[in-house]
C-alpha cells in the first residue's frame, strides 16, 4: 500500500536540463513545484570538485556519473524477429544520472537544427521528390518551424551562455560563421574559445579547398558570463576533463551552473533525490494524469498527486513511462498503427585520424567543444536525389583531451598490447588528430521502442526494448562523408591514417562508445495519428502530461540534440505559461 | 595584629557582599532613550526592516532550520554559544517578553529572567538602536514572525565560562552609552554611521578588542573602530585605511560585494557570507549608499597591514608560473597544481567568478590565518537574489601537508606585487587543528 503524499501543482520528473528549465518557468509563474531525481543530488563542490574529478578510470572508463544498468536498462535487438538481450554494460551510450542528469557530463557541443531539418518530409518532397523517400522510411515534420524555435534557441544560448561566431544574423551572412545555419537574431553571448593546432590547420585545409570553416558552438564557456537567472560561468581553462566528467571550473553550461541555486531560492519549488517515479497514474477515463507513483529513498513506494505532469528524464525513460502508464496507443511497427515507441533513431558517426610524424599537438590542452567545424556537407547543402541518400553531417577536428586510456590513437601496424604497444605509444601520443563525422539518422517503421516481453527491471516492470538496425540510407550517407573527409585529409599531407565509417552490412553494435544521441519514441508533430505529442511536447491522449527532451525528434538531426531539447523546452513552457495554466485542456 | 586581621575580615566581608550583590541584586535595566507615547504604531514593514539590518536572521536561524528557532553555534574563543529561539512561541521562544524585558536584551544583555547574555549577542552595539527601532523590532517578533515551538541546544560552557554573573561587570567597563545621537552633520552620512555602529554592529567583528574583549570604540570617532581584528584565528578587514579594499574599490564595487557577496575582483566567505545573504543584499538601496558614503567618509590617512607596499612586477610571477621550469619551486608548482585552474597566472582569477589573488586583502592580511583556513576547507560565496550561485572554493588540507600549505600560502603572498610575510609549518598545523576542533 503506497503513502500518498501532499498534491503538489506541478510534478516534474528528472532534473536535468530540461526538467530544470520547466522548474525554472513554472515556479515563476507561482506554482508549486516539486522535481522527483531518481538519482543522487550533485553540486560542482563536492560532487566534481578539482582533483577528485580528474580521473579517467573513475568517469571515463568505470562511469562514474552514469545510471548502472543494474538499476535501469533496457534491452536491445536488430530487428523485428530477434530476441532482444539486456544491455548490461554501457557502451554505445551513457545516460546520465542525478541531479544535473546529461547535462552533467555532456562535452558542450550547442547547435540549433537547420530549418530544413525542422520539416524534413516536406523539404524532401518539395526539393526533390517525395518518391526518394524509401518506403520503410517514416521520417516527419516536426510540427514546429524554425522561425517559431529562433527566440526559445535564442533564449537557451544566452541562458547557456554558448561561446561561438554567428554566421547568419537576421539574414547576413557573418564572415567567420557558419554561413548555411538559420537565421538568428543576435550573435552568441560570448565571443568562440581559441583554437588548439588541430583547429587550425583543419581551418586552413578546408579554406583552401572553398569551404567554410567555423568555431564550434561550444557550452564551455570562453569567458565570464552572467545569465537571466544572475548564474555564473568562468573561463573554461581547457582542462580536457569534459565529456563524461563534471566541470571541475563552473565553465560548462549545466543545470548546476546555470540554473540549480536560483530555483533553489524560490520557495514554491522542491525536489527530492533517490526518487524514482513507476508509473504516471491517469484517471479513469484516461484522459488526465492524477500524479505519479514514485519508490523513495527508503524503498518505499508514494502517490504524488499533482495538477500537471512534466516527464523530463532521458529520451528512454520518458517512452518507457509513457508505455507503462499506458499514456498514448504504443506503436505497432506491422501495422505502422500507434504512436508511442515510434521512430527512435540514433546518430551515424564517422572519423579519420591524422599523424603528423614531427607535429606536437599537446592533446592535453583540450575542452569539450574546442573543435572547427564545417556545415559544407549539411542537410541544406546536399542533392539528396543526386547523391543516393537524405541526411547530412557537419565535419569538425575537435581537440577535446589528451587522457591516456581512452585517447591513445595510434597508426594502423602498431599492435594492441606488449613491448611494440608502449614503444609506439611513446612515439606516436600527441602527434595525431582527428576530423570526424557527425550525421543524422533517419527513422524507419522497424526502429522503435517497446515493452520487452520477457526482461524486467528491479521493480519487476518489463524493460524498454530498442528494435533498431543501420540502414543503406545512412550507411551511403556515411560514406559520403568518408570520401570528403579523406580527401581534406590528404591535402593535409599526413604522415599516415586510419578510418572508422560504418560500411555496407554494418550491424549497430552495442559495445563501443558512439554517442549519447538517442532520440525519438514519444515523436511531436501535428497529427495525432501520427505523433504522440503535439507540437507543444503535450500528450495527445492526456493533456496534463507534457514530454520533454529528444525524445520528441521525429528524427535525428546531423547535428547534437541539447540545443534544440533546451529550446523546445522553453517553447513548450511559453505554451504552458501562456495559454495552457489558462485553461488546461488539448491545446491542439 | 589583630587590626590587620580586623581589615582584612571586614574587606573580605565586604567583598563577599559586593559579590553577592553583583550576583544576586537583579540587573538594572535601561530605559528608553525615547519617550514616545504608549500608543506609538512603528511605520508599516519597519520592524521587518530593522530585522534585516540588524541581521538577527544571521545567527538566530540555524542552517536550513526555521527563521528565527535559533540553535546556530556561535564560535567564541570560550566555547560555542547556541543561539536562541527568539520566535513569539510562549514558551520556546520569546512570546512572553514585554517591551521592558525585550529592550533589556537588546541594551543590557539581560533576558527575562534576568540571566546576562554572553556578548555574542551584539548588545554593546545594539544599545544604540533608537527606540522607534526598537518599539518596531519588538512588534515585528512579537506579531511578525511565526512561532515556532522548538527549543534549541543550550550553551553550557565551562568553569569560570558558565558563571554568568561575571558578565555584570563586564557590562560595566564595555558598555558604551545608550541610544544614538547624529554626529556626521549630513543626514546621509548619519544614516550610514547608524546602520554600521547600531543595527548592523559591523564593530563586532571589525573593529580590535581590549583585553576585557570590549570593543575599541564604538564609532568612528574612535581611532580603532573598524580597523579590523582578529575574529577567533580570522583576520577580519581593516575597513578605513587608505590602502584598503574598502577604500581602493569604486562605490560600485562596493555594492556588488555587500549585495552579492562578489565583485570583479573578491568573494566574499565565511561568518560575512551570512551577512550579505541575511542582511546586506535584503537593504533598501537608499541605506546601501548611506552605509558605503559612511565607509568612504571615515577613511584614515593611514596604510594598513593588507595590500601595502607593490614589492615586485606582477607580471614577473605569470612569467615564472607560464614557463613552469621544474626549478620554480615547491610553492609555485603547488600553485599551479591546485590553484592555476581558476585563478590563473596572473593570479586574477575572472570577475566574479574566482577571485583576484594579487592585492587581495586576505591573502596579505598580517595573520595569514585567513588564507590558510581558505585553502585547507575552501570557502563559498553566498546565495543572493541578485547572484544566486554558490560558487565554491573546494577544499584542499586534505591533500596538501602542513609543510606544503605553508609554501603555496607563502608564494601566494609574496607574489604578483603581493608583499606579505611568510607562513610557517607550525602557523599552518594550529589552524588546522581549530578548523578540525570546529567540525
Amino acid at each position: 500500500m503506497s503513502r500518498q503524499a501532499k498534491k503538489t501543482d506541478v510534478v516534474i520528473v528528472g532534473l536535468g536540463w530540461t526538467g530544470s528549465i520547466l522548474a525554472m518557468e513554472l515556479a515563476t509563474e507561482g506554482l508549486q513545484v516539486l522535481a522527483l531525481e531518481r538519482g543522487a543530488d550533485r553540486s560542482t563542490v563536492p560532487d566534481f570538485a578539482y582533483p577528485k574529478m580528474i580521473d579517467e578510470l573513475k568517469y571515463g572508463v568505470r562511469n562514474g556519473l552514469m545510471q548502472k544498468p543494474r538499476d535501469s536498462t533496457l534491452t536491445v535487438r536488430h530487428a523485428l524477429n530477434d530476441a532482444a538481450l539486456p544491455y548490461r554494460v554501457l557502451g554505445s551510450f551513457l545516460p546520465g544520472n542525478g541531479v544535473g542528469g546529461a547535462g552533467v557530463h555532456w562535452n558542450g557541443h550547442n547547435w540549433r537544427a537547420m530549418p530544413e531539418e525542422l520539416k524534413l518530409r516536406s523539404y524532401v518532397a518539395e526539393r526533390f521528390g517525395a518518391d526518394i523517400i524509401p518506403d520503410d522510411m517514416t521520417i516527419q515534420d516536426w510540427g514546429v518551424t524554425y522561425d517559431e524555435l529562433e527566440p526559445f534557441y535564442d533564449r537557451f544560448e544566452h541562458m547557456a551562455g554558448i561561446s561561438g561566431k554567428a554566421g547568419n544574423v537576421g539574414g547576413v551572412i557573418q564572415l567567420g560563421g557558419n554561413p548555411f545555419e538559420g537565421a538568428r537574431k543576435r550573435n552568441y553571448p560570448l565571443g568562440p574559445l581559441p583554437s588548439t593546432l588541430n583547429g587550425r590547420m583543419f581551418a586552413d585545409a578546408t579554406r583552401k579547398l572553398g569551404f567554410h570553416p567555423f568555431p564550434m558552438p561550444s557550452a564551455n564557456a570562453s569567458a565570464v558570463h552572467v545569465n537571466e537567472y544572475g548564474m555564473q560561468l568562468g573561463p573554461c581553462n581547457f582542462c580536457g576533463f569534459c565529456e563524461r566528467f563534471g566541470c571541475i571550473n563552473y565553465s560548462k553550461a549545466s543545470p548546476q551552473t546555470c540554473i540549480l541555486d536560483a530555483l533553489k531560492r524560490k520557495p514554491n519549488f522542491s525536489y527530492r533525490t533517490n526518487a524514482e517515479v513507476l508509473k504516471v497514474e491517469l484517471s479513469p477515463d484516461k484522459k488526465t494524469a492524477t500524479g505519479v507513483s514514485y519508490v523513495d529513498e527508503k524503498g518505499e513506494e508514494v502517490f504524488q498527486p499533482a495538477d500537471l505532469v512534466i516527464l523530463a528524464a532521458y529520451q528512454f525513460h520518458n517512452v518507457h513511462l509513457m508505455l507503462l502508464s499506458g499514456i498514448g496507443t504504443p506503436y505497432d511497427p506491422r501495422s505502422g498503427e500507434g504512436v508511442v515507441g515510434k521512430n527512435y533513431a540514433y546518430q551515424m558517426t564517422g572519423g579519420t585520424t591524422l599523424f603528423f610524424k614531427d607535429i606536437n599537438f599537446n592533446p592535453f590542452v583540450g575542452a569539450g567543444s574546442n573543435a572547427t567545424v564545417m556545415d559544407d556537407f549539411a542537410v541544406n547543402q546536399i542533392d539528396f536525389r543526386k547523391e543516393g541518400f537524405i541526411g547530412g553531417s557537419y565535419i569538425s577536428s575537435g581537440q577535446f583531451n589528451g587522457q591516456p586510456i581512452r585517447s591513445m590513437a595510434l597508426p594502423r601496424g602498431v599492435p594492441a598490447w606488449g613491448a611494440q604497444w608502449k614503444s609506439g605509444v611513446k612515439e606516436w601520443y600527441g602527434h595525431s588528430m582527428s576530423i570526424s563525422s557527425h550525421g543524422s539518422n533517419m527513422s524507419y517503421r522497424d526502429c522503435y521502442l517497446d515493452l520487452d516481453p520477457t526482461y524486467q527491471d528491479k521493480h519487476g516492470r518489463p524493460l524498454l526494448r530498442m528494435t533498431f538496425d543501420w540502414k543503406p540510407n545512412d550507411i551511403r550517407m556515411t560514406q559520403f562523408m568518408r570520401g570528403k573527409i579523406e580527401d581534406i585529409a590528404k591535402s593535409m599531407n599526413p604522415t599516415s591514417s586510419t578510418s572508422s565509417y560504418k560500411g555496407e552490412g554494418a550491424k549497430y553494435d552495442v559495445r563501443p562508445y558512439q554517442t549519447t544521441h538517442n532520440v525519438g519514441g514519444a515523436i511531436m508533430g501535428a497529427n495525432p495519428n501520427t505523433s504522440a505529442i503535439n507540437r507543444y511536447l503535450q500528450s495527445w491522449s492526456t493533456h496534463n502530461v507534457f514530454v520533454m527532451g529528444a525524445s520528441a525528434f521525429p528524427q535525428n538531426l546531423q547535428y547534437n540534440p541539447t540545443g534544440t531539447v533546451g529550446a523546445l523546452a522553453y517553447w513548450s513552457a511559453a505554451a504552458l505559461r501562456n495559454d495552457y495554466l489558462k485553461s488546461p485542456r488539448p491545446l491542439m | 595584629m589583630r587590626t590587620a586581621l580586623r581589615i582584612v575580615g571586614v574587606t573580605a566581608a565586604f567583598g563577599i557582599i559586593a559579590l553577592l550583590a553583583i550576583i544576586f541584586i537583579p540587573a538594572g535595566r535601561t530605559s528608553p532613550v525615547t519617550a514616545l507615547p504608549e500608543n506609538y504604531q512603528p511605520p508599516t514593514d519597519a520592524g521587518a526592516r530593522v530585522a534585516v539590518a540588524a541581521d538577527c536572521a544571521a545567527c538566530h536561524t540555524a542552517p536550513n532550520g526555521l527563521p528565527f528557532a535559533g540553535g546556530r553555534a556561535i564560535e567564541s574563543p570560550i566555547g560555542p554559544i547556541y543561539s536562541t529561539n527568539i520566535t513569539p512561541d510562549t514558551q520556546a521562544g520569546i512570546g512572553n517578553y514585554t517591551l521592558v524585558e525585550f529592550r533589556a536584551v537588546l541594551y543590557d544583555g539581560v533576558r527575562k529572567d534576568g540571566t546576562r547574555l554572553y556578548p555574542a549577542m551584539p548588545y554593546a552595539n545594539y544599545r544604540k538602536m533608537t527606540e522607534e527601532d526598537v518599539r518596531a523590532l519588538y512588534g515585528y517578533f512579537m506579531k511578525g514572525v511565526t512561532p515556532v515551538a522548538i527549543v534549541p541546544a543550550k550553551t553550557s560552557l565551562s568553569f569560570p565560562f558558565n558563571q554568568r554573573w561575571g558578565l555584570r561587570m563586564w557590562a560595566w567597563v564595555a558598555l558604551p552609552e545608550a541610544g544614538f545621537s547624529p554626529y556626521m552633520g549630513d543626514p546621509q552620512l548619519d544614516r550610514g554611521a547608524y546602520l554600521v555602529e547600531a543595527l548592523g554592529h559591523c564593530g563586532a567583528c571589525h573593529t580590535p578588542r581590549n583585553i576585557a574583549f570590549a570593543e575599541k570604540g564604538y564609532d568612528s570617532r574612535s581611532a580603532s573602530f573598524l580597523t579590523g581584528a582578529m575574529l577567533q584565528s580570522w583576520p577580519t578587514a581593516d575597513l578605513r585605511a587608505r590602502s584598503s579594499a574598502t577604500q581602493r574599490w569604486s562605490n560600485a564595487e562596493l555594492v556588488d560585494l555587500l549585495t552579492t557577496g562578489r565583485n570583479t575582483t573578491k568573494a566574499i566567505g565565511g561568518e560575512m557570507a551570512l551577512v550579505v545573504e541575511h542582511s546586506l543584499q535584503s537593504l533598501q538601496t537608499e541605506d546601501v549608499d548611506a552605509i558605503i558614503a559612511y565607509l568612504k567618509h571615515i577613511k584614515q590617512e593611514r596604510d594598513g597591514t593588507a595590500g601595502r607596499a607593490l614589492r615586485r612586477e606582477p607580471l614577473a610571477t605569470a612569467a615564472l608560473l607560464s614557463e613552469g621550469l621544474p626549478a620554480i619551486g615547491l610553492g609555485a608548482r603547488l600553485y599551479l597544481d591546485n590553484c592555476n585552474a581558476c585563478h590563473f597566472v596572473d593570479g586574477r582569477g575572472a570577475p566574479g567568478v574566482f577571485p583576484q589573488l594579487d592585492r587581495n586583502d586576505l591573502v596579505t592580511a598580517a595573520s595569514p590565518n585567513g588564507i590558510v583556513a581558505v585553502i585547507l576547507d575552501g570557502t563559498s560565496m553566498p546565495s543572493t537574489a541578485k547572484r544566486p550561485e554558490r560558487l565554491t572554493m573546494p577544499d584542499f588540507g586534505w591533500r596538501l601537508s602542513d609543510p606544503e600549505v605553508a609554501a603555496l600560502a607563502t608564494f601566494v603572498r609574496q607574489s604578483w606585487s603581493n608583499d606579505a610575510a611568510v607562513v610557517s609549518a607550525a602557523q599552518v598545523k594550529a589552524v588546522r587543528s581549530s578548523l578540525t576542533a570546529k567540525r
